[in-house]
Formats: C-alpha cells, structure tokens, sequence
C-alpha cells in the first residue's frame, strides 16, 4: 500500500517536473512548426541563473528566505527573454520556412553553440542553491516523507498548464495564434502580425524552460550537461501527447511520470527504458500521439 | 457491352461536407468518358475514391468486376487502373527522361533491385521513345523544374501509361496550360490512349475540349451526378445548364471553362 | 565483373591508404581508423537523408555493432574479427527488421524523434546491466584474424587500420552500386514525391524497409570496427548525442558523392583533435557554427566544393 501511495506520490511529482520541461517545447512546435532541440539549454541557462543568483543571495546572507523565491522565478523571467529574442531574432528568422527536418537540425546546431556559451559564461564547477528546498521542510504522509517542495511543484506545474490552455485555447491572442498554426499565408492577409507573434512565441517558450530549469536548480547539482539529458524526456512527453497540445503534454507527463515512478520502485533496471518503452508504444498505435492531428497531403 | 468500372452508391463526406453522394457509376471498356463540374462539385474526390487515395464513407467499387474497396493506391495501379494529377507529380530533382526511368523499372517489377543499375539501356531506349511519342524529347535532360507546364502534364500522363493500364483517369488534363496549347496536349494524349486501347475517364472544364474526345459526359454538381449522357444531350440539360456551364451558347467559346 | 571510374578510384585511394599505414605514425593511424569507422555509420545516415529521412537514433546501430564484437569475444568465444564483425551486422539487420516494421510508418520530425527513441532504449538497458559494465562498458582485446592474433598495441592498431580501410572500401563500391540501383533512385523518389512512387505501383514502406535494414547493417560495421580499434565499448554510443554527431558529419560531406562521408569524417576527426587540446570549451561551439554555415552556404556539403571545382574545369 505504502509503495503504491509512494508511486503515485513521486509520479505525481515527476509528471509536474516534465509537464514544465515540455510546456514551452509543445507551444514553440504548436504554433512555429519547430521541434527546438534547444530547449534542454534553455532549461540549463535557467538553471545556473537562479543557482548562481540565490547562491549569492544566501552567500551574502542579504535578507529573508522568501525572497529567494521571487529570485528564482525572476531569474528565469530574464534569461529567458534576453535568450528568446536574441535567439528568435538573431537566427531563428533567418531560418524560418525550410523544412520541419532542417529546423530540427538548427536547433541541434544551436544546442551544441550555447552548451558551450554556457560552459564559458559558468565554468564548469557544479552549482547549488539547495536553500530554497530545504527551507520548506518536509510533510509526512504516512510512512512517507515529502518534500514540501517537490509537493510545491505539482501545484505551480498546474497553474502554469491552465495559463497556457487558457491562452492558447480561451482567448483572442490564442485564437490568433492558432489561426497562424492553420494556415500562415491567411493570417498575414488578416492582418496578423505574424513575425510579431512568433517573437512572443518563442519568448514565452524560452521563458518556459527557463522557468522549468530555476524550478528544479534548488534540488540538483547544477553541473553541464544537464540539458541534454532532459530534452530527451521532454521530446518524449510532448510525442505522446501529440506535438503543439497542451493537454497532450499533461497526459504525456502524467505517463510518463507515473510509469517511470513504479518502473523505480518496483523494476529499478527498467527505470530510463520505461520512458522510451512507453513513447514507442504510443506512437505504434497512434503515429500522431494521443492528442495530435495529421493533415493528409492535397493532390 | 463489358463493365470495366462500377461505382455503387458511393458516398464521401468530410465532416459536414458531402463530397459524394450516392454515386452509381458504370463504365465500359473502350469507353472514352468526359466528367464536368464546377470546383468542389466532387470530381477530384471521385477520382481518389476510386484510386485508393481517400476511403470512401459508404459504397462500392468493381473494377472489372472485383471489389477494390480499401486497396492501396499501389495495388489499384497494379490491377491495371492509373491516374493523372491536376498538378503533375513528378520527380522534381530528376531529369524528365529519369523520371521515365524509374517508371519503366516501377512498371517491370514491384521490388527494385539492390545492386544492378536502373538506368540500362534497354530502359534509356524505350523512354526516349515515349519522349518522342509525346513530342517531350527536347525536355530529356531537363530537371522538371526547368519544364513548362504542358510538358510537364504530359510526362505525368506518359508515366501513368507506362504500365499499360487498362483505364486512365485523368483529373484536368489542360488545367495550367494556355488556351491554344490545349488541343495539342490533348490529341497527344489522346493518340496514345489509342494506340493502347485504354478505357479514359477525364475532367475537364472546357466544353470545347469535352466535346472534341468524349463519347459520354458526366456532369456532377455538388457531390451528385446531374446528368449521364451523350455530350450534347448533357450540355443541353437545363439543370446542367443553370449549375454547371452557366447559360453557354452551344458551339461558341463560352465562360464554360473557368 | 565490370569497374566503373569511381569505383577503380575508390580502390586506388584504398591501397594508398594501406601503404601509407605502413610509413605513418600510430596516432595519424589511430586518427584515421576511426574516422573511417565512424564514415560506414554515417554511410547508414547518409542512405537514409537519399530517402528523406534523418535519422536521429543510428547510434543504435553503431552500438549494436560494437557490443556484439565485444560480447562476442566476451561471452561466446568468438575471436575472430571478421566472424564477429558479420555477427554484428546480422544482430543489427535483425533489429532492424523488426523496428523497421513501425518504424516506416513515419516521415520527416516523428521519424528522427523515435529513431532517437529506440535508441535511448538500448542505452537505458545498457546503463543498467551490471553485467555489461553498466555505464563504464567492457574492453573487447583477445581478438583474432584468420587464427592470427595480432600482439597488442602497434600490431593491433595496424590490423585494424588495414581492415578498416578494406571494409570501407567494400562498402563504398557496394553503396555506390546501391545508389545507381533501382532501390537507391527509387528511395531518392520517394523523398521527392511518395504519392507519384505509389500510383507507380511501388510500395514507398517496402523500399525504405530495405533501406533501412542496409543501413543498419553498414552501420553496424562501423561500430564494429570502432570497437576493435578503441578496445573499448560503452553506453555512449547510443547515446542521441553520438548520432546527432553522425548526422553532422553525413551534412558536412553531403548526399553527392559516396566518398563524401569519409572525407567528412576525417575533417571532423582531425579538427576535433586539435579544438579539444587547443580550446576544450568550445568545441561544440565550432560545430554549432560550422554546422549553421553548412546549412546555410554548403546545403549539398564539403563534396559541393568539389563538384564544383569539377564542373569548372569542364566547362
């Protein structure tokens, strides 16, 4: 019983962290048509910021704990929007209109440029900000002891997926950007400012996995290479959940999540294959993932 | 008379769309049949029912006489039923005389060979015949990026010849090509089907072009077939005439094509 | 047998190379064993980019071909280079085979992505068996050739250069057949239009099927060498990373020539050699952007330079 609690408990948690890793990487590809290998990076550039900002925030003993907070989540806000445009404007529109294929293979250039930019900018020593984590202590649920933190997570992993359904899906922005998802040549000639809206796309997903990336660096070693280990999983969460859904990237954590939680607790040697083992599984029966949709080819 | 095509109440809908409804459809061998109608009556749609590409919602499809509901383009190209594109689909980054290579060898044998080479001569031979046949041959060793469009119909329409079909649909044969190219295209294509014996179903919107080939013209107006007949029985049909041409004195160019 | 000009150069390049393996110091030996090696895997890459699809998950081959050396001397008492290398390429057309089946369903984005998948799969198992060394690997030594075993070091490293070097060459006369062959243009057709290749009466799955399986298996030579030269096999290999860098070597030769991948090969290996001693942090760095200004400048890769060199003169 207590091991069943402790897999739900820990996919819980795990399928929060990958819904955050995946959000920004399912709305670039929902609305820009690009599968950003990127991503992962844009996870770790949020992750030594906040690490090395609420590292010196706690270093120099500045002020109250609950600050570091705001710090984290600042932290994540700025990286991602100084990379976001940078990125979008200074190579990304150049690139716009090849092939689906041929973007993938850009981001991967850019992946590899900015693992080292960040191995110069942060060297290559581990950081920590663990304070943030331990300052909320733990909750005992049963046998089980909880991170408040981690339980933290689940929450702010729920409100930032209902923002985004609720952009995407609620409002006239949304609906705009969707409009440009169908079909780009009519949103220009209804006067949608198309290049503007990908600008503020690709933000909003870079700050994403900044954000994805703060989140986490209280409760890891923030060492290099931390990005390509989980672009993998992200790319993972958001196929089976189909590419560009929201509620696709959701369910896709929640299985992922709750397969590699008991894969963990009841077949450890099974615990990174179950992650793959469920993406293939998925897509040999549905080759657009759960929620996601093909369009057959005119002739 | 031999049936070669049978539709039976064949029906497509897209959502609330109805593409086809209840189409029944008989054609026979030899026959050389015109379909006309306006864009998005269903034409396009019947032609990729019938060659695999888009399932049917409800109905049946005989080709000489056996089921191929279901089949796969590449099986219904193999019992013998080919097709043409409205915008022709080629090999973009081959040259024309390529491309009617690879469809020579698609023709001889459905697994390609791993290690002999496909460009024989015997295979460089035969294609530069058909070159010339369709009176393509300056285009041989032209990427079909750098083809006219007319030029291009017709390699589309050889390369769907070369595996001696017994029928051919032909979905708008002359759309993209200029006014007075279009007879020439035509008695081209037209020659060749002879020659072979083939069974040709076409859509066209020229009338002048419809009535110059067919023996029989279907007029399908928004997913149902209005008119079955000798073309100018059907050209004179009051309802194809309010739906379909629009009000075209007979015999004289009209706003029939559009 | 006929000989066609390429294939006549191809040798004569070939028996160059072993000639020079006999004046050459071991680390150029070394250097150019496994740019060689790692070119048969990005062969594999480079048929499938023919047919459209890019592979993000080839490592998987490469790792197949390598541990199955390794195993093989390990567990089943094969020590002879050449059986164990054939071993391995039948173990990866085998996988192939079957992954093909799903795996020819896909085009474009969601092939790569379970490419990759399949791949991080064999890796997730690899980590985690004990037995195989988990993440560190094993060694692979002890091997033989035609009951000849080489005394380690020097010797070995030789024998492997000369096997590598003959193995290459095999398989770039093979390929070049291939891709004059009705497989090799059919497959190019199919990245140009499949739905033309359909109303031709051809299977578009049943041919990228057999590319596929092809390549697994000239990839797999690749990782099967590699371990023979490294004496080492682990994890990394089919890790996503490994053949991201595949993919960057088949776009830095190009799709024009099969001699590109070698060349390619070999440029990276040796800049590779001197970045990492010379400026360990951006090394990646330079790939990104050599990677972004082949996109850009060399769409057709390092042999464009070439063919155009070629069509100069000509003209």
């Amino acid at each position: 019983m207590t091991s069943l609690l402790a897999v739900l408990i820990d996919g819980s948690i795990y399928a929060s962290w990958l819904f955050l890793v995946a959000a920004g990487l399912t709305v670039i590809y929902g609305v820009m048509r690009i599968l950003n290998m990127a991503h992962g990076s844009f996870y770790a550039i949020g992750a030594y910021s906040a690490a090395s900002l609420v590292g010196w925030y706690f270093n120099n003993g500045i002020g109250p704990a609950w600050i570091s907070y705001l710090l984290l989540v600042g932290a994540a806000l700025l990286a991602g929007l100084i990379v976001g445009v940078i990125i979008e404007r200074g190579l990304l529109r150049l690139m716009y209109g090849r092939d689906e294929i041929l973007m993938v293979i850009i981001t991967y250039a850019l992946l590899l440029i900015l693992e080292d930019t960040m191995k110069i900018v942060w060297g290559v020593n581990p950081y920590f900000a663990y304070q943030p984590y331990s300052e909320l202590g733990r909750t005992s649920l049963g046998l089980l002891k909880v991170s408040n933190y981690d339980l933290s997570l689940v929450g702010v992993s729920a409100v930032i997926g209902l923002v985004l359904w609720g952009l995407l899906e609620r409002t006239n922005t949304g609906k705009v950007l969707r409009a440009v998802i169908h079909d780009r040549e009519i949103a220009v000639a209804m006067g949608v400012n198309v290049r503007l809206m990908f600008t503020i796309t690709f933000v909003i997903g870079t700050i994403l996995g900044a954000l994805a990336g703060a989140l986490t660096a209280p409760a890891i070693s923030v060492v290099p290479g931390i990005g390509i280990e989980v672009i993998v999983l992200a790319f993972a969460v958001v196929v089976i959940g189909g590419l560009g859904s929201i509620g696709g990237a959701a369910v896709g954590a929640l299985l992922v999540g709750l397969s590699r939680a008991a894969a963990v607790h009841y077949a450890p040697e099974f615990e990174l294959f179950v992650i793959y083992g469920v993406m293939s599984l998925v897509l040999a029966f549905r080759p657009e993932g759960l929620f996601g949709r093909t369009l057959a080819r005119k002739i | 008379m031999t049936v070669i095509l049978e539709t039976k109440s064949l029906n497509k809908e897209f959502g609330a769309v109805i593409a086809a409804k209840d189409l029944d459809v008989r054609i026979a061998k030899g026959e050389i049949v015109g379909v006309i109608g306006s864009n998005g009556a269903g034409k396009t749609t019947f032609i990729n029912m019938v060659t695999g590409y888009l399932k049917p919602t409800r109905g049946e499809i005989l080709f000489n006489g056996k089921s191929i509901l279901g089949h796969s383009p590449r099986a219904i190209t193999r019992a013998g039923m080919a097709r043409s594109f409205q915008v022709a689909q080629l090999f973009p980054e081959m040259t024309v005389l390529d491309n009617l290579i690879v469809a020579l060898a698609a023709a001889e044998s459905p697994r390609p060979s791993f290690l002999s080479p496909l460009r024989s001569d015997k295979r460089v031979a035969r294609a530069e015949d058909i070159l010339r046949e369709f009176g393509v041959e300056n285009y041989r060793d032209s990427m079909v990026t750098a083809v006219p469009q007319g030029a291009r119909k017709l390699v589309d329409i050889a390369m769907a010849l070369i595996g001696n079909p017994q029928m051919l649909l032909l979905d708008e044969p002359t759309s993209g090509v200029s006014m007075d190219e279009k007879t020439g295209l035509m008695d081209t294509v037209m020659n060749a089907v002879r020659q072979h014996g083939v069974t040709v179903l076409f859509v066209e919107h020229d009338m002048d072009v419809v009535e110059r080939y067919v023996s029989r013209v279907l007029a399908f107006y928004s997913g149902e077939i209005i008119a079955d007949g000798q073309p100018s029985a059907v050209l004179a049909d009051e309802r194809v005439r309010d739906l379909v041409t629009g009000h075209r004195p007979t015999h004289k160019k009209g706003n029939g094509a559009s | 047998m006929r000989f066609d000009k390429t294939e006549i150069s191809l040798a004569a390049v070939a028996i160059a190379c072993v000639l020079f393996g006999f004046v050459s110091p071991g680390w150029l030996i070394f250097l150019l064993t496994i740019a060689f090696a790692k070119a048969l895997v990005v062969q594999g890459v480079v048929m499938q980019m023919r047919s459209g699809l890019v592979s993000f998950g080839q490592g998987l081959f490469y790792c197949i071909g390598g541990y199955t050396v390794g195993m093989g001397g390990q567990f089943f008492g094969i020590h002879d280079a050449i059986a164990a290398l054939s071993l391995g390429m039948l173990v990866a057309i085998a996988v192939a085979m079957v992954l093909g089946l799903l795996l020819t369903r896909y085009r474009d984005i969601f092939f790569a992505m379970l490419s990759l998948a399949f791949s991080m799969i064999l890796f997730g198992i690899l980590v985690k068996s004990p037995g195989l060394g988990s993440t560190d690997g094993f060694n692979v030594h002890n091997w033989t050739i035609f009951g000849w075993a080489p005394d380690g070091g020097e010797s070995s490293q030789h024998t492997v250069f000369t096997l590598t070097v003959l193995a290459g060459l095999m398989i770039a006369v093979l390929i070049h057949r291939y891709t004059k062959a009705g497989i090799g243009v059919i497959c190019e057709a199919v990245r140009e239009n499949e739905v033309r290749v359909e109303y031709l009466g051809l299977s578009p799955r049943w041919l990228l099927y057999g590319n596929y399986v092809s390549a697994a298996a000239v990839s797999a030579l690749g990782g099967g060498l590699t371990a023979l030269a490294t004496g080492h096999v682990d994890p990394e290999m089919a890790y996503w990373t490994t053949s991201g860098e595949f993919i960057f070597i088949a776009l830095l030769g190009g799709l024009g020539h099969v001699a590109a991948p070698f060349i390619a090969a070999v440029v990276f290996s040796v800049v590779r050699t001197y970045a990492i001693e010379l400026v360990p942090h951006t090394w990646q760095m330079i790939l990104g952007f050599t990677l972004l200004g082949v996109i850009v400048f060399l769409p057709k890769g390092l042999w464009s330079l070439v063919s155009r060199k070629k069509a100069g003169e000509r003209a």
